[in-house]
Order: C-alpha cells, then sequence, then structure tokens
C-alpha cells in the first residue's frame, strides 16, 4: 500500500525483533472472541486516479453550472490562489497545536497576526484562536456571558440565524440557561419595545445578529447602551465578516461572535469554517479556546506562545471554561492569509462592491409587479424582499433557468412563507442579477 | 553539532517581523475586477453606520511580501513532512495529499449548504459512503457526522445517553471517568450536565473493575472510557465493564482517540461500547493544520439513534438522497450545517485508499509502537508493562535522579530533528513520555527515533545541562510562559515599536510540565 512505508522483510525484521512471529500476536491483549476473523467490508482498495474518478463523479451530481443567490451564513466570494498555496504548505499543513513553542512559532505568529486582524475588524480588544464555526462561537459567548454575570436567562433575537439558535438551544438546554426570543420589528430589526420589557436585572445576555439574519443592520450602539443598563451583556454575532469593511464595528459589545468563512473559505457544503470570537480585555480570563500571547526566550528574542491555559481543559479539565480542544486552526490562518492579502483597501473595496451589487439588485427585483422590499432597515449585501406567492414554488421555477433561488425564509420563519432572502456578493455579475430579475419576471407573470 | 544527530543539520532560517510591521500606505496584494454596476455612496446610504477610511491599521502590502511573509513563518514550523511526530494520543499521521485536491474539486467546494437537496446528491452520496463505512469500521448501528471535533462528538454522545434517560424517565446525575482520561471527558460531561466522579486505575493502568461495580449505582449515566487507554493499553475486561453497566442501566462510552490501535482488528460495537465518537483528524488522516479543524462523528446502538442531531441522512424511494430535520426526539443541532463537510471528504479518500486494507495500517502503527518499546526499554522507565498497542508510555523516572525531566528530554529530541512525544500526560504517570509513532514511519526513521532517544538518555546521565538547556539548536530558546501568562500580551497594537516591547529578558523559569495532548 502506498502509504506504508515498510517492505516486507523490514517488517518481518520488525517483528522479529519485538520477539513475535506475526502482527496478530500483537493484539493478544484484545480478548480473543472480539477480534475480527475476516476482513472489513469496505469499497477499495483505490488507485490515486481512482479516488479522484470517484470523487470527479460525485461533484458532477451536484450544481455546477447554476448561479446563485444564496447566502444566509455562508458566502461566495472571491478567493486568491495564494491563501491555497500557503495553507497547502506541508508545514502549515501537517502540523500540530503548537505547544512545542520552539518548532511552531510560524504557527504561534500566525495566529497572533489572527487575533490582531480580528481585534482590528471587530473593534474589540482581545480575540482567541478560533472556535468551530459561527454557531458555537455565539453559543460559548452565551456561556460565557453567564459566567461573567453569574445570571441565567439570556434574550436571542428571533433575527439571529435560525440554525445558531438551534445550536444555542441544544447547549443552554442542559447548562440551566433559559433562552428567550426576541421578536423582530417592522423595520426588519430587533423590536426595541419587547426587548426593554423583557430586559431585568436576571438577564446575563443579549444577543443579535447584524447584519442580522434578514439582511437588516442592528444599531449595534444603542442597544448596548440599552444592555448594560441592567448590568447585562451585550453579544453581536456576525455571519458575513465581508461587511465590517464598510460597517461600523460593534465596539461597544461586551463579546463579538462571528463566522469567518467570508474570509477566503470555500463554501463546501458546509464547513470547514472558522468561528471567531472576541471580547474586552477585561474578561480574557472567562474567554475560552487557545490564545497565542508574544513573549521572549532565554535570549531576549521575541517569541510566540500558548497562553493563559489555565482556562483550557487539558489544565482545569472538569472546571474549564470549555471543552473545547482541536478548534479551526488552518482555516484561521486561511482567513489571516486571505485578509492580509486583501489588505485595507481590498478589503474596502470588497465590501464597497457587495453594497453596490445588493442595491443595484434590489433595484431590478422591486421593477418587477408584486415584488416589494421587506424591510425599511439599511442592508449591506442581503436582503429580503416578498413575492406575491411562495418563494418555494417560485425557487422550482427558477431551476429551468439554471438559477438557485434566494433562501426560503418560510422554512425557519412559517410567518414569512412569501419572503426570499437575497444575497449578492461581488462574484455576482451584473448579467446573471439581471438574468435573475428576467426569470422572476416570467415566472410571476405566470398565473398559479 | 552532536556528531550523534544523524537526522539534522544547520540551515539558515529567515528572520520576519510581524506583516503589520511591513505595512506601507497604498501597498496592495488583492485587486478585483471592475466593479459593473453603479457605485453606491455609502455615506448616503449607511450614515452613522459606514466605516470611515475602512479598517484601521489593516495591513497594506503587495502579493509578494504576502507570499515571503507566510513561506517563511512556514519555516520556522516542524510536520509531519519533514519526519516523526511521535505525539502520543495525537495520531500524527501521513496526510495523504489526494485527499486535499478531491476536497477542492469544483463541485464539492463550491457546494451551498442550503441549494435544493436534488442539486446535492453527490455531496449527499459522499456523507452516506462514509457513514456506512464508518459504520463498519466500528460496529456500530447508527451515525452523526456533524460534530466538529472530538470534544464535540464527546458531548453530542453525552447528550444522546442523556436524552435516551430521559425518556426512560430519569436522565441521571453522574458520569464516571477513569484518572487516565482527556481533559476533554471532563470538561466535556458538565457542558452536558452532568457530575465527574472519577476511577483510579488499578496498579496495571485499567480501570478497577471492582471499584466501578461499587460506583455504578442508578445514579450513573455513563462511564467514559478511553479504550486503547491513554497508556495505550487494551481494556481487556470491557465487556465486563459493559454488563456492569448495563446491568444497572447506564451506558457505556467509548472515546475514539486511539481508534488507530483497533481499526479492522476488533469493533467497539462487538465488545459492548453503546456510543463512541472518532477523530477523523487522528485515525483517518485528515491533516491537524496546526491545531484544527478536526471532525468528531459519534456512531452509536440503535437505542439511542431517534435522538441523533438534526438534520440526518434520509434514503428515500428510488435511492434518492434527502436530509431530514424533523425528528421529534433529537437532541438538536450541536453545529450549524451539515458538519465539517470538506474535512468528510478526506477521510472518506483515505478509507477508499486502503480499503479492507485498512487492517494492515493498523497492524504497523502496532509493529512501530513496539519496536520502539524493544529498544527504548531499560533506558526509560517503563512504569506498566501490559502489552503495548498503538502507543508506548514511559516515565522519567531514571532521569529524574539526575535533575532531568521528560519535557528537557522532549526539548532535546527537537535537537536531533523530531518533533517531542507527548509530555507529562496522562496524568497517572508522573512525567509521562507517551510515544505513538503511527504507521507513517519507516523502519529507517523508527531506528533514527531510537538512536535520538538513547543518546538523550546517556547525555541525561553525562551531561544533564545539555538537556536542561535544550534546545539549542532553533529559532528561539526555551520561550517565558510564566511572563507571557503574567502580562498578556495577546494582538499587536499600532504603538508598539517592532520587534515588539522588550520583556526584560527573564531568565525563563522552567514551570512543571504540562500536559500537552
Amino acid at each position: 500500500m502506498r502509504y506504508l512505508p515498510k517492505s516486507p522483510a523490514e517488517r518481518q525484521e520488525m517483528l522479529a525483533a519485538i520477539g513475535v512471529k506475526s502482527a496478530e500476536e500483537l493484539f493478544s491483549s484484545i480478548p480473543e472472541r472480539y477480534r475480527l476473523k475476516k476482513l472489513l467490508n469496505l469499497p477499495g482498495p483505490m488507485s490515486e486516479a481512482e479516488v479522484i474518478s470517484y470523487f470527479k463523479e460525485r461533484a458532477a451530481e451536484n450544481s455546477t453550472g447554476y448561479s446563485s443567490f444564496l447566502g444566509a451564513g455562508v458566502y461566495n466570494h472571491l478567493r486568491s490562489v495564494v491563501t491555497d498555496v500557503i495553507i497547502q504548505r506541508g508545514e502549515f499543513l501537517t502540523s500540530y497545536t503548537p505547544y512545542q513553542a520552539e518548532i511552531t512559532q510560524g504557527t504561534l505568529q500566525a495566529i497572533f497576526e489572527f487575533q490582531t486582524l480580528i481585534c482590528q475588524l471587530t473593534g474589540q480588544e482581545v480575540a482567541n484562536a478560533s472556535m468551530y464555526d459561527g454557531s458555537t462561537a455565539t453559543t460559548e459567548a452565551i456561556l460565557m456571558a453567564e459566567r461573567l454575570t453569574d445570571r441565567r436567562r439570556v434574550l436571542v433575537a428571533r433575527s439571529l440565524h435560525p440554525e445558531y439558535r438551534h445550536v444555542l438551544g441544544t447547549y443552554a438546554r442542559n447548562c440551566g440557561l433559559q433562552l428567550e426570543e426576541i421578536p423582530y420589528g417592522s423595520a426588519g430589526t430587533i423590536d426595541q419595545k419587547a426587548l426593554h420589557s423583557a430586559l431585568r436585572d436576571d438577564v446575563a445576555a443579549v444577543v443579535v445578529q447584524s447584519p442580522n439574519f434578514f439582511g437588516a443592520i442592528e444599531e449595534t450602539a444603542e442597544l448596548a447602551g440599552v444592555v448594560h443598563g441592567v448590568g447585562a451583556l451585550l453579544v453581536v454575532a456576525i455571519t458575513e465578516g465581508v461587511s465590517l469593511g464598510l460597517l461600523k464595528p460593534p465596539a461597544e459589545a461586551d463579546i463579538v461572535a462571528m463566522e469567518g468563512q467570508s474570509f477566503g473559505l470555500a463554501p463546501s457544503y458546509g464547513g470547514p469554517f472558522v468561528g471567531v470570537m472576541a471580547s474586552r480585555d477585561k474578561f480574557v480570563r472567562q474567554l475560552p479556546g487557545r490564545l497565542a500571547g508574544e513573549t521572549a526566550d532565554t535570549e531576549g528574542r521575541r517569541g510566540f506562545v500558548l497562553t493563559l491555559a489555565t482556562r483550557e481543559q487539558h489544565i482545569r479539565r472538569e472546571k474549564a471554561t470549555s471543552n473545547i480542544c482541536t478548534n479551526q486552526a488552518l482555516c484561521a490562518l486561511a482567513a489571516t492569509v486571505h485578509l492580509t492579502l486583501l489588505g485595507k483597501e481590498g478589503l474596502r473595496e470588497m465590501a464597497h462592491q457587495n453594497f453596490s451589487k445588493a442595491a443595484f439588485a434590489l433595484g431590478e427585483l422591486e421593477k418587477i409587479p408584486g415584488v416589494r422590499r421587506a424591510f425599511p432597515a439599511p442592508f449591506f449585501n442581503e436582503f429580503t424582499v416578498e413575492f406575491p406567492r411562495s418563494v418555494k414554488l417560485v425557487n422550482a421555477q427558477l431551476l429551468k433557468d439554471k438559477i438557485i433561488g434566494p433562501f426560503v425564509l418560510g422554512t425557519a420563519y412559517p410567518e414569512l412563507t412569501k419572503h426570499a432572502l437575497v444575497c449578492v456578493t461581488e462574484t455576482t455579475s451584473r448579467a446573471q442579477i439581471e438574468h435573475f430579475a428576467g426569470a422572476l419576471r416570467r415566472v410571476l407573470e405566470v398565473p398559479l | 553539532m552532536n556528531s550523534k544527530i544523524r537526522k539534522a543539520g544547520r540551515h539558515t532560517s529567515q528572520n520576519e517581523g510581524l506583516i503589520f510591521e511591513k505595512s506601507s500606505t497604498g501597498k496592495r496584494a488583492f485587486e478585483l475586477p471592475p466593479l459593473d454596476v453603479p457605485a453606491v455612496d455609502p455615506v448616503r446610504a449607511l450614515g452613522a453606520h459606514h466605516r470611515l477610511g475602512g479598517v484601521e491599521h489593516f495591513p497594506e502590502v503587495s502579493e509578494i511580501e504576502v507570499l515571503r511573509h507566510f513561506t517563511r513563518l512556514s519555516t520556522w514550523n516542524y510536520a509531519i513532512d519533514l519526519g516523526m511526530y511521535p505525539l502520543g494520543s495525537c495520531t500524527m499521521k501521513y496526510n495523504p495529499r489526494v485527499n486535499e485536491f478531491v476536497a477542492r474539486l469544483d463541485g464539492l467546494a463550491t457546494e451551498h449548504p442550503y441549494q435544493p437537496q436534488e442539486l446535492s446528491q453527490g455531496c449527499l452520496k459522499i456523507l452516506q459512503l462514509l457513514e456506512k463505512c464508518l459504520l463498519e469500521i466500528t460496529g456500530m448501528d447508527s451515525i452523526t457526522l456533524q460534530p466538529a471535533a472530538g470534544a464535540q462528538g464527546e458531548m453530542t454522545g453525552l447528550l444522546l445517553i442523556r436524552a435516551y434517560l430521559e425518556k426512560q424517565g430519569n436522565p441521571r446525575k453522574k458520569v464516571l471517568i477513569p484518572d487516565s482520561a482527556h481533559g476533554t471527558n471532563p470538561a466535556t460531561a458538565v457542558i452536558a450536565g452532568y457530575e465527574v466522579e472519577n476511577i483510579k486505575s488499578e496498579s496495571h493502568g485499567q480501570i478497577d473493575v471492582d471499584k466501578l461495580r461499587e460506583l455504578v449505582t442508578e445514579d450513573v449515566a455513563a462511564l467514559m472510557v478511553t479504550n486503547p487507554s491513554t497508556l495505550g493499553i487494551f481494556e481487556q475486561r470491557i465487556p465486563e465493564i459493559a454488563e456492569i453497566l448495563h446491568t444497572k442501566g447506564a451506558l457505556l462510552y467509548m472515546d475514539g482517540a486511539n481508534m488507530n490501535a483497533l481499526t479492522g482488528i476488533t469493533r467497539p460495537g462487538d465488545f459492548g461500547v453503546d456510543v463512541m465518537h472518532l477523530n477523523l483528524h487522528k485515525t483517518f488522516s485528515t491533516p491537524h493544520g496546526g491545531g484544527g479543524p478536526g471532525t468528531g462523528p459519534v456512531a452509536m446502538k440503535k437505542i439511542l439513534e431517534p435522538f441523533r442531531p438534526v438534520p440526518v441522512l434520509v434514503e428515500k424511494d428510488g435511492g434518492r438522497l434527502a436530509l431530514d430535520a424533523n425528528r421529534p426526539d433529537s437532541i438538536g443541532r450541536v453545529k450549524a450545517f451539515v458538519g465539517n463537510f470538506g474535512l468528510l471528504v478526506r477521510a472518506l479518500a483515505y478509507i477508499l485508499a486502503y480499503g479492507p486494507g485498512v487492517r494492515e495500517a493498523t497492524e504497523d502503527a502496532v509493529i512501530n509502537a513496539n519496536y520502539i518499546r524493544k529498544h527504548l526499554e531499560g533506558v526509560f522507565d517503563l512504569p506498566y508493562s501490559l502489552p503495548s498497542m498503538h502507543e508506548v508510555v514511559f516515565s522519567d523516572a531514571l532521569q529524574k535522579k539526575n535533575g532531568v525531566n521528560t519535557m528537557d528530554i522532549a526539548k532535546r529530541l527537537i535537537d536531533y530533528g523530531f518533533h517531542p512525544y507527548t509530555t507529562a500526560f496522562p496524568l497517572i504517570v508522573p512525567g509521562a513520555l507517551m510515544i505513538e509513532p503511527t504507521e507513517s514511519e519507516s523502519k529507517e526513521e523508527c531506528d533514527l527515533f531510537i538512536d535520538a532517544m538513547r543518546a538523550i538518555a546517556l547525555e541525561a546521565a553525562e551531561n544533564p545541562a545539555l538537556v536542561k538547556t535544550a534546545p539549542h539548536t532553533t529559532r528561539v530558546r526555551r520561550l517565558d510562559e510564566v511572563g507571557a501568562a503574567r502580562k498578556p500580551i495577546l494582538r499587536w497594537k499600532s504603538t508598539d515599536k517592532p520587534e515588539g516591547k522588550l520583556h526584560h529578558a527573564t531568565k525563563t523559569q522552567h514551570p512543571e510540565p504540562t500536559p500537552s495532548v
């Protein structure tokens, strides 16, 4: 087998050195009756060429050739080939968690740069080395808020990504946390009145997403004032990181939980992505996950180490801030390289293109009789429109024009079956937008 | 340079500052195609939401500078691609490059999790085949591929147990965990809402079955066991352990971190395990990537199936595959979307390459560990003498007499061209050296490692100071970890001087080694 570096003679030599006749003998500590008598029933073995063919055949059964208007937490953005060149270097790809600092300075410095970039983007003071994804980063944020406030009630905007809310629910159920949903108002942002009436001094945190799941930008600075008024913490979730190139960061928030997929990671049918957590310096000891810190060696040279490990499971065991061990390091590295490549101008320009194209798309769609903008709040690259009929039916028709239609909000919000969440990024061409608008117009012209 | 060091030689490494220190206004490394729609004025459209002037202090560098920056950083790392990485419990095996290639194919990497399922049949078939393969390997009945890592797999497993017991009327209070377990086990039990009760190992390092019998009461939900244990030893009484738990209505959870010792040889489902996670980044070769991403699928017996996280993969009439989120008894989601799909692709590519021959990989992994054990026994203290599987755990007891501890030996190993083994874990072995070579090492590489370890043992006896101040050949020497934690510097600031705020070069203190697994 091509991955195994022993000749039959070498294998025999090693067995002889150990003092056994066969490899089978090495498994004698497993009770005999539980040892398999035959080979596993698995497909293969396959040569490299066969492996590639198998996956190419599967790839051909997917959506190649369609243009898509899906976002909803996973976004298509331009990615430089340089990012992939870097993260496929064996020294990054096949290295372990940098516990042995002397021979992992590359990874450690890159994490330190990632933490810095995230602070600059979010307006926060400290960021960790990564979480699994945006949904678990948001979850860890409320668990952190619970530890910081010693309170149990958490108010969650209904306009937070539905799958994030679902994950919050899974974790909260067993941690004694009480989640309450705050509805959205007619502007598409959180219902301030409902928030005010639910907000008391037993609330640990208020969680909002901005831009929220409907695309609407929340007034996070204003919300922070209200939330802090009762001693609660404001958690701001972000699913579309590129928005930070154009939008004011949620600097007033206490914890920012973000999905970093937009920073150089392919949609890849849902993962691997990278969860981001940022907060304030004063809360650092309650922050979960790994942290790289600057220090010096015995000769005074700058170097980096994983630090404040007494928060973590391998030291604190049942008293740790979280059970997270493996994180999304290589994805965080991809984000670091990608953001460095984009740089200040590139990120701003990318964000601006998203913003302009989304505005153009909305304009085109609004020209179609029966289609209207659902919420007046400002948006970034996603917006909600209402169709005169079920979005599900419309999308089924659009497939004939090789268009994957917008996200069907009705799947997560039963009250919004005619509402569609349209996403347009810098990768969507004007021609694709016009093609979509034309196809939609034709679909809606046909009576039901 | 020590002539005994056969594997490593000197070479120049480039200095490189932080990327922020190279930034100069107006440089860029990325250009977009021109905007093909009218530009919208963000000041007018966004008002107070607009971020004037972009992200402050964000890097401004050119493409070649970015490439060189990260390439230089990469050369400061050790990696499997450079040599043996014998970190016990981490299974640092070869990461086949074809896996990287297929995960990046158009039609896989490009797919959106919300696209219509009729346009995702290729992705779903990959998930289905991987599920089938992992069930065959584990001998279990049902599986979820959603968890993002081993620790999340553990949590998912415990939540399944909790949901199952709750359905029977009582979720129970406690989870039993042996003292040799990974730190994630107790941390996870707490997140799943359980109290942790530790079980001391008996004198051979195995679970104390008599003690277990006493501890398993109606309050106990489950035992979390790692098998082979973190000592690299198969828990020989595991069927009996399962029976003790089952008699009292409790379940057996297996941490599958060490599945590389069992694949193709024996199946946890056959010896009484009710639920287990797999670390695809260990046994199934997805790259560790400097700390992640991982994947932690959870395989289970039939009784736990109704509680699996949503969505679950189902086969409809005509063979069409679909994701079904309508499962009333589900524990819910543990992360967004279907899981770390790109890694599931890589793991399947690994399994397909081996097919039934995966047994040979397991055999070679166990041969390597035993070969190393055989040659180092006596040179290093072997605290538990039961047969080793895929890894061997020594202690620094012999070297400690000269003041040399496991961390010192590990650091000296770097000078010999190897990554250190896992130090100071498992906790039940004071001063542990936990060595897991994996099947990816040739006889030659194992011999070089053995020579290096023997040479270091000699140095520890004759010149302990040489070992205690190692490594001597790296870019940086031992780093001041105590100082880093006392005054944390966790990001660069624009007010920093180049080369950092100099730490008054304190003499490095040698803290007691902490576990690094």
